[in-house]
Formats: C-alpha cells, sequence, structure tokens
C-alpha cells in the first residue's frame, strides 16, 4: 500500500506512515463491527442450543441489538469506586482492549495481504496474547475489591498455564512450517494432506497438537468451560464486577475480539489461513479473505457450541488439565514432530 | 524520519519508566512500570532489528516473570514506614551495586570502541550475512559454535527448577485431592442402589 501513496507525491515516510494507519483503520473498524456481529451470533447460538429464540427484537431477526447494547452501555454513567485505585482502574480496560486489537496486525488475510509482514510473526502473537492478562490483573488490583481480586489472581495463574502448552504448540508448528512468519506457514499448508487438502490438521502428529490447542485458546480466552475469572455463581462478575458504562464495553468488545483472534489462529496455523479447503483450481476463485472468514466463523461455532453444551471446570481440574495433561502432551509432541522431521526432512 | 522519531519516543520512556519504578511509592506502580520498560525496551530492540530478541523480552519478561513478580507483590501486605526506615541501611550495598554496573557499562561501551563481538557462522569463520533472518542466525550459533554451553545452561536451569520444586514441595495430610482415574472409573452401579422400600417400612442403608 506504501507504494501507492508515494505514486501520489509522498515522500517514502509519509507515504508508509499514511498506508500504516489506512491498513489499522482497515483493520480495527471492520474487526469491531464483526465483534458486535459475533455478540448477536453468540447470542444466536447459545439460544438456539437451549431452545429459546434469542435476541429478535432490535432490528430484522435482532440484528441490530449489538447496537443497541452498545448505545444504552455508552449512555450510561461511569462509576469509579471511591476506594478504587483511580487511574489504573480506567487504564485497565484500556489494556486489554488495545491489546486484543494489537495482534490482528500479522493474521495474513490473503497472499501478502498483512498489516505487519514480520519474520516473528509467530512469536508476536504471543507475545502480545501474553500481555491480555495485565488488563485483568491490573483491573482485579484496581477495584480494591474482594471478587475482583480472586478472579484476577485466578486469571494470571490460568493464562500463564495455558500460555506455556500453547507456546509448545506454535513451536511443533513452527517445526513443521519451518518458519515463524504466519503467510509461510499458511503456504507452507498448501496440499499438506496428499496433495488435496490445504492444512496442518490432516497430519497424524499435528492433529493431536490441534485439538490442545483449540481447547487452550479457549482456556486462554477465558470461555466456558474455562470462565472461572467470571464465574458468576462465585464471584459476582470477576474483574468486571465494579466496571459499569464504557469501561465495561471495552472489556466486553476486548473479550470478544480475543476471542475471533483464537479462532482466526485456529484457522491459519491448522486449517490453512485464507487458503480453500481443498487444492483445486476452482476454489481459488472465491477471494482467500472470504475463505479466512469462513474459517473463522466456523470455530467461533465450535466455542458457541461448547459454551452452550458444557459444564463449567473447577478450579484443581482447570489446573490439572494444564500442566498435568497439556504440558506433557505437548512437549512430547515437540520431541516427536521434531524427530520425525530430522528422519524425512532434514536427514542425512 | 520515523526511526528517529520512534527511537527517542522509546528512550525516553524506557528512562522515565525506570525512575519511575524506582521512586514509586506503591511496590504494584513500580511493577508496572517496570513493564513498561521492558515494553519499551522491546521497542528499542526491534528498532536495532533484533526482532527475536524484542520478541522473547516481551514473552518471557512482561508476559511471564513481570506477571508473577505481579502475582507476588499484589498479595504482599507491605508496610511503607518499615521499607523506608531500611533505605539507610541498605544504601552502601545499592551504592556498591551502582558502582558495579556502571564499571559494567563503562566496560562494554569500551569493548564495543575497541571493535565489537565477531559474531559468526557455526564454524567461526564469517560474520553473519546481514539479511539472514535473526532467528536463524542465533539459532546456528547456539546450536553450532556454543552448543555445548547452551545444553549446560539447560541443564543447569532443569537442575534449578527441580531443586525449587523440591524445596517448596510438601506433602500435605489435609487435603483429599480427586483421583481422576478412579473417579472416571466409577459406575451407577457402584454408587448408587435402587430400594423397593414397603409402604410405612424405612430403608436400613
Amino acid at each position: 500500500m506504501t507504494s501507492v501513496f508515494e505514486q501520489w507525491g509522498m515522500t517514502h515516510d509519509w507515504a508508509w506512515f499514511v498506508a500504516t494507519i489506512a491498513g489499522i483503520l482497515l483493520i480495527a473498524l471492520p474487526l469491531m463491527l464483526a465483534v458486535a456481529m459475533i455478540i448477536y451470533v453468540d447470542r444466536k447460538i447459545w439460544a438456539a442450543m437451549a431452545l429459546r429464540r434469542g435476541p429478535n427484537v432490535v432490528g430484522p431477526w435482532g440484528l441490530l441489538q449489538s447496537f443497541a447494547d452498545g448505545l444504552k452501555v455508552f449512555l450510561q454513567e461511569t462509576i469509579v469506586p471511591s476506594a478504587a485505585n483511580k487511574g489504573l482502574f480506567l487504564i485497565a480496560p484500556i489494556i486489554t482492549f488495545t491489546v486484543a486489537l494489537m495482534a490482528w496486525a500479522v493474521i495474513p488475510f490473503n497472499s501478502g495481504a498483512v498489516l505487519a509482514d514480520i519474520n516473528v510473526g509467530l512469536l508476536y502473537v504471543l507475545a502480545i496474547s501474553s500481555l491480555g492478562v495485565y488488563g485483568v490483573v491490573i483491573a482485579g488490583w484496581a477495584s480494591n475489591s474482594k471478587y475482583p481480586f480472586f478472579s484476577a489472581m485466578r486469571a494470571a495463574a490460568q493464562m500463564i498455564s495455558y500460555e506455556v502448552s500453547i507456546g509448545f504448540i506454535l513451536i511443533c508448528v513452527v517445526l513443521w512450517a519451518g518458519t515463524f512468519n504466519l503467510n509461510g506457514i499458511v503456504e507452507a499448508q498448501r496440499g499438506h494432506g496428499f496433495g488435496i487438502v490445504n492444512g496442518f490438521f490432516f497430519n497424524l502428529l499435528l492433529f493431536p497438537m490441534w485439538v490442545v490447542f483449540l481447547i487452550s485458546s479457549m482456556a486462554e480466552t477465558a470461555r466456558t468451560p474455562f470462565d472461572l475469572t467470571e464465574a458468576e455463581s462465585e464471584l459476582v462478575a470477576g474483574y468486571q464486577t465494579e466496571y459499569s458504562s464504557m469501561s465495561f464495553a471495552l472489556y466486553w468488545l476486548g473479550e470478544y475480539a480475543n476471542v475471533l483472534l483464537m479462532c482466526a489462529l485456529n484457522a491459519t496455523l491448522f486449517f490453512g489461513g485464507w487458503l480453500p479447503p481443498l487444492e483445486w483450481a476452482p476454489l481459488y476463485w472465491i477471494p482467500g479473505w472470504i475463505w479466512l472468514f469462513a474459517k473463522i466463523f466456523f470455530f467461533f461455532f465450535v466455542f458457541s457450541w461448547v459454551k452452550a453444551t458444557v459444564p463449567r471446570y473447577r478450579y484443581d481440574q482447570l489446573m490439572r488439565l494444564g500442566w498435568k495433561i497439556f504440558l506433557p502432551l505437548s512437549l512430547s509432541f515437540v520431541v516427536l514432530v521434531s524427530g520425525y522431521l530430522m528422519l524425512t526432512r532434514y536427514g542425512a | 524520519m520515523i526511526q528517529t522519531i520512534a527511537f527517542y519516543l522509546f528512550a525516553f520512556l524506557v528512562i522515565v519508566s525506570g525512575v519511575f519504578t524506582i521512586a514509586s511509592r506503591n511496590p504494584v506502580h513500580s511493577v508496572l512500570w517496570l513493564i513498561l520498560a521492558f515494553f519499551n525496551g522491546a521497542g528499542l530492540m526491534v528498532l536495532v532489528g533484533a526482532e527475536f530478541i524484542a520478541m522473547l523480552l516481551v514473552i518471557v519478561y512482561v508476559g511471564a516473570v513481570a506477571v508473577l513478580f505481579l502475582f507476588v507483590v499484589m498479595m504482599l501486605d507491605i508496610d511503607f514506614a518499615e521499607l523506608r526506615a531500611g533505605f539507610m541501611k541498605n544504601f552502601p550495598l545499592g551504592i556498591a551495586i551502582a558502582l558495579v554496573l556502571f564499571a559494567e557499562l563503562f566496560l562494554g561501551v569500551g569493548a564495543y570502541q575497541v571493535g565489537g563481538l565477531a559474531l559468526g557462522t557455526p564454524d567461526g569463520t564469517a560474520a553473519t550475512a546481514p539479511g539472514v533472518s535473526n532467528i536463524a542466525a542465533i539459532g546456528a550459533l547456539l546450536y553450532g559454535r556454543y552448543l555445548f554451553l547452551f545444553e549446560t545452561a539447560g541443564i543447569i536451569l532443569l537442575v534449578a527448577m527441580i531443586g525449587a520444586i523440591v524445596l517448596t514441595h510438601r506433602e500435605r495430610k489435609d487435603t483429599k485431592p480427586q483421583n481422576v482415574a478412579k473417579q472416571n472409573a466409577r459406575r451407577p452401579q457402584d454408587a448408587t442402589v435402587n430400594m423397593r422400600p414397603e409402604v410405612g417400612k424405612g430403608v436400613e442403608l
């Protein structure tokens, strides 16, 4: 995009600057719209599985429900508890929201259509997602209230535990793809299964890792069955208890943006990203970003499905799953994958 | 120009947050300033082209170490008066550490002026070509020239980890952890009985 602005007579630096700003807006604004719609979709799926109607009043089929909610929240008063640490209390939701948007910089929407095509793309995603915990922890501490604090402690422990196994899973994928660049990882999946299927999930060594990654990404985003950070039966509303109005809405949006990001990562790392599912020329007539969106939507449906059907984990079960099952499993798969690659690809 | 602006922004923020890390009265604020310093340090690393180091800085220090710091500091009940009383007592030690750090900085700058480090290929013949990706270059060095040092560091870390676990582990007799395998092996017929009590009579269990 930089070259386009250069043709309009800008210097290279300014062209880069304007192009980057345009790129950020081009990702962030549709993402916000997508988050609004995906909240509606989430509620509809959840309602359908509980044999209810879900939101159906505002707009046709209730499509405008999220916007009505947004407007309502926008008009409410922001209440800051008098015992709260005011500065941090207000910064915390901003951190969550910003971090949820930042990681999208490296997700490729089509061949080369990525805001920051950096060498260490996957590490960047890992780094940014590890920042997500700060919004929650700071909120819990700054609220100066018991339940948010409990929730913050839980969130810190939970996110760190599952990030460890996510790291090892990503290493498996990187080993196979031979690059940290997300576009490179997508390209490495072209025709991976018998030259027909695009995607690492069609790989006996990576398929189990995908399953672990899907479950870990639910834990990482604190979705049901791992939503212990806001377990309403125990902690009122968790770290969001003291928040109201827009600061609450920022958590809401940030949370769903994170869920979408995890769905996008599932699609990009294991299901071929913007590649069509099958390596067949007519499928390439459909633009890549539509395939990516379809895959993201599919994974979001899985997330909602799980949310609607699976009961919440107990805290010790959550820790057991993370440390005693996923960590050894993903660690042994790192050994397996690298061993297999040494034997076949890098051998001799 | 953008690089220059970014450099001064990051450098300024590193120094400011470093100062506030020391100056804040609230330890939680200190840790948060420290995190900001790490983050801007990572920004500086990106500017010099060491993107791998930058990402590691964020993942390891900001994402894991600082979270645990924060975790501990939040739970501590800190008496500020006592902290300030210790200031004069620890002042000489602090000065000594500051001197050592300053000497190291001085040495580092001096060594750089003399010629810098010759980073090379695994066999140690030539410097890495510019344009080779960071990760590949570091990987070639770590798993080539410095393989044994690297593996030794790994073993030391493993020993430290096991040591820490052994030192802090204690058998707790008063808790009843769930045996998941046993729980899963339980069938309804093991846990329930179907009784057909006669009308007016109780059930002996």
